[in-house]
């Protein structure tokens, strides 16, 4: 399965080898994984959409497909109570050429940046507060939108 | 002629429930009309009338304000996505 949504943690090293493994017109894998902060927080809890949160990922996903030539995609986002340091997020995707997954990659985060129905809300010194959306997500969204 | 509503995140703290069943009242008939019907029980409701940042999704789908609603849907509000 290409998307998952999970409270587990992933094994990065595993995930990537999985993008190319048995394939031999993949030429490159490019992947990304987003890591918990922990500069002013003792922890982040991630809520979801359970339903909308895996066709969301799964139509952008699709989308990606339909930009670049892919070969594989991979997508995990950890939902819960995640600690500083903890991996929240992969995502990976081969390619012939490195062009593409280059690019896929990113789109494929910054879409689920600003698509994916999920909310961060932090614990910290202070108390709980909710992550709020950040402009800049929705410009590196936009770019894409033409 | 019912709905299923479901409230996330800091809207759902906000408003104390995660959701609800509720009879669509006769002229409920988009996302618009049932966030104007949501606000008009006062409080904390009001949200519904003065948020700007309200999100909204019928059947798992996002959808804006002109979007069509129905019996047997589930909408689902919430503040703008922060994941990743």
């Amino acid at each position: 399965m290409s998307v998952s949504v999970q409270q587990a943690d992933f094994d990065v090293g595993m995930e990537t080898s999985a993008l190319s493994a048995g394939d031999d017109g993949a030429g490159a894998v490019a992947s990304f994984v987003g890591l918990v902060r922990g500069e002013d927080i003792h922890a982040m809890t991630l809520e979801h959409y359970p339903g909308m949160t895996e066709k969301a990922l799964a139509e952008i996903v699709a989308q990606a497909h339909t930009r670049w030539q892919l070969r594989r995609v991979r997508v995990i986002h950890r939902v819960g109570r995640l600690l500083p340091g903890d991996r929240i997020v992969f995502v990976g995707v081969s390619s012939s050429h490195r062009g593409d997954a280059f690019a896929a990659c990113e789109f494929i985060m910054d879409y689920l940046k600003t698509r994916a129905p999920f909310w961060k809300k932090e614990d910290t010194a202070a108390g709980g507060r909710w992550v709020d959306a950040r402009e800049s997500d929705d410009s590196a969204a936009s770019r894409w939108e033409k | 002629m019912t709905i299923k509503l479901l409230y996330f995140a800091s809207l759902r703290e906000r408003l104390g429930t995660p959701g609800e069943s509720l009879e669509l009242p006769a002229g409920v008939d988009s996302i618009a009309a049932l966030r104007g019907h949501l606000a008009a029980r006062g409080g904390d409701w009001q949200v519904f009338a003065t948020s700007t940042s309200l999100r909204a999704a019928v059947n798992q789908a996002m959808a804006g304000p002109e979007a069509g609603v129905k019996a047997g849907d589930e909408v689902a509000f919430f503040p703008p996505v922060t994941g990743g």
